[in-house]
């Protein structure tokens, strides 16, 4: 393990225990305040906690019980914020030369490094900029070539693209794929894309805890929690398996679909699928369909191209004509149908 | 065009007279001057004399104010608790302190029969009465402008730059000369001007903790002040430099926002 993580922030209200495997990205998801930010302040020495223990390739970074601190500068920890944070005193090139410039690297051969960095990263065109005169994407590249600079141990990335337009953010993120291709990295983000595009494996953080952990694939396919589902875009439907093609929910509806793996009656089993799948009746549809939940509408929101609506816990996508098709809003009395060829079962 | 709603139209006229009240001494002053002898009167041994002593002390306390008063900043800046909120009213005590109070505690200090003063005429060394008590003196009232600039645009700036340098593996001496003071700089600046401004103008604090003493600790308001009995128009004269010196101080500092 390169990294292993117990953070404990009470005042915070953050308790996780997290562990990445050396050349691994994690990816930290979870709403604003769920503390992601938190987590990576405090393995990169910007937040002492009072109980906890990061190590990182086998030294201790922190150990609250040996009163172990290390401070953030020897602790080989880079981090790369939503803002760029550019020495605005200091040119592009200054700026990536920073960190060898204080490990005490002459000044002439810290720029030829800094130089190729910046070339790697396709900016070396804005080596004698001033940050000021640098838009948000092309500062951010700089600033993720003097992270780079610094050849950190761990990178951690703190929203790196949230402030960034969509086309620049792009741009960005094809970048940051190339680059924590071979690193050690944690990526806090609230886009379940970052996650699903540059990340190993994810993380799900809700209140201070982590309540989903797993590889990329398993999370974005087969998520455990509502919470985990909600973000990847997914209903989920939790109850205990019934038979082979089936789970009874608390509530005693069954649900049918189609089990991913062996399935033991009377074990816990979530059943997920995708809003996209989910149609909306004024009546009880009849046919092929083996699934109907009535309920009322809660909300009705866009989503994409696609109207989204909330009946319960469950979302459906629908066009914007179905909507005006039906007449339907806010605390209509609806049934959702989803066909059970659609509906993925698995153990939890 | 102006920002917001326009202001009452009454208010135009209490602050033309706050103005006038203002520049209409200064203009008094100036009438008075007597142009035909303002060189001579300026150049006069007393006044260089004083004038000289007056830039020396002055520049000497600026540099102490710096090499105390950056460090003291940068602690304020980043305490907390009640120990940090006293300690930084404490600073602003020479500021608000009746000049000539100042003095005398200065006098009960470092004064011969004084708390340190006492060790140091052990030693043969003897502070007031001195150029040295006029730098002290000086050193003591205008120290708060530079803390206060300096705290006010640490805090502004904020940790995040130095965060970034730390992650980069910047220690804290590194952080600081490269970061940390080169993001205070204006403040710095406008700081060490105003402070120096405040030294050159120093009267209450010098007269009682260092006496008048010509060219060892007659500074240039002093000179002022005794010449204004014996020859008015000199004082005139060189009451007519310190404005044009503080007009001088108030657009250096003025070049870097946020600090005036």
């Amino acid at each position: 393990m390169s990294l292993s993580a117990h953070i404990i922030v009470p005042e915070r209200g953050v308790e996780v225990d997290l562990e990445l495997a050396d050349q691994q990205t994690l990816a930290l998801i979870g709403p604003n305040g769920s503390g992601k930010s938190t987590v990576l302040q405090v393995i990169a020495g910007l937040l002492r906690p009072d109980a906890g223990r990061v190590t990182l390739d086998g030294r201790t970074l922190f150990d609250a019980q040996e009163s172990e601190y290390l401070p953030a500068h020897r602790r080989g920890v880079a981090m790369l914020a939503q803002e760029a944070l550019l020495f605005p005193r200091m040119s592009a090139l200054e700026n990536v030369a920073f960190a060898e410039r204080a490990r005490g690297v002459r000044r002439a051969t810290a720029r030829d490094r800094a130089m190729g960095w910046l070339r790697d990263l396709e900016a070396a065109d804005l080596a004698t900029s001033r940050p000021h005169q640098l838009s948000g994407g092309q500062a951010q590249r700089v600033a993720v070539a003097r992270a780079l600079a610094a050849e950190p141990a761990l990178l951690l990335l703190d929203e790196p693209m949230a402030a960034l337009d969509a086309p620049v953010a792009a741009a960005i993120r094809q970048t940051l794929k190339h680059v924590l291709a071979e690193r050690s990295a944690i990526l806090v983000t609230h886009d379940i894309l970052d996650a699903a595009l540059l990340a190993d494996c994810i993380a799900v953080m809700d209140r201070g805890r982590i309540v989903e952990i797993g590889p990329t694939e398993q999370i974005l396919h087969r998520p455990r929690t509502l919470f985990a589902a909600q973000l990847c875009g997914l209903n989920l439907i939790d109850g205990l398996a019934l038979r082979q093609d089936a789970i009874t929910t608390a509530e005693g509806h069954t649900v049918v679909g189609v089990a991913q793996a062996p399935l033991t009656p009377g074990n816990p089993t979530v059943a997920t699928f995708a809003p996209a799948t989910v149609s909306v009746h004024r009546r009880a549809p009849e046919g092929s369909v083996r699934n109907v939940v009535s309920g009322r509408i809660e909300a009705i929101a866009p989503q994409a191209h696609l109207v989204r609506i909330h009946v319960g816990p469950l979302a459906a996508d629908v066009t914007p004509g179905a909507l005006r098709a039906l007449q339907l809003d806010v605390g209509d009395p609806v049934f959702v149908a989803f066909k059970a060829a659609e509906v993925a079962l698995y153990p939890t | 065009m102006t920002p917001g709603p326009p202001l009452p139209r009454w208010v135009y006229a209490p602050a033309l007279l706050g103005a006038a009240f203002i520049l209409a001494p200064l203009g008094a002053m100036i009438t008075r001057v007597d142009w035909n002898d303002f060189l001579a009167l300026i150049t006069s041994d007393s006044s260089i004399a004083a004038l000289l002593l007056s830039l020396r002390t002055s520049t000497v306390a600026t540099i102490l104010c710096l090499l105390a008063g950056i460090p003291l900043a940068l602690v304020l800046s980043r305490g907390r608790g009640r120990a940090m909120n006293l300690g930084r009213s404490m600073v602003l005590l020479p500021l608000v302190l009746p000049p000539v109070v100042a003095g005398i505690a200065l006098l009960y200090t470092f004064g011969r029969r004084g708390l340190l003063g006492a060790s140091f005429e052990a030693f043969g060394i003897q502070i007031a009465f001195s150029t040295t008590a006029v730098v002290l003196a000086q050193t003591f009232v205008a120290m708060p402008f530079l803390v206060i600039s300096l705290e006010g645009a640490l805090r502004t700036v904020g940790t995040r730059y130095e965060n970034v340098a730390a992650t980069l593996g910047a220690g804290p001496t590194t952080v600081l000369r490269r970061v940390t003071l080169p993001s205070v700089a204006p403040a710095l600046a406008s700081g060490a001007v105003l402070a120096f401004a405040r030294a050159l103008g120093e009267f209450g604090a010098t007269i009682t903790f260092a006496g008048s003493l010509q060219g060892v600790t007659r500074t240039l308001p002093l000179e002022i002040y005794l010449q204004r009995e014996t020859d008015p128009d000199a004082a005139v004269a060189l009451s007519l430099l310190l404005v044009v010196v503080a007009v001088a101080v108030i657009g250096l500092a003025r070049r870097h926002p946020g600090t005036l």
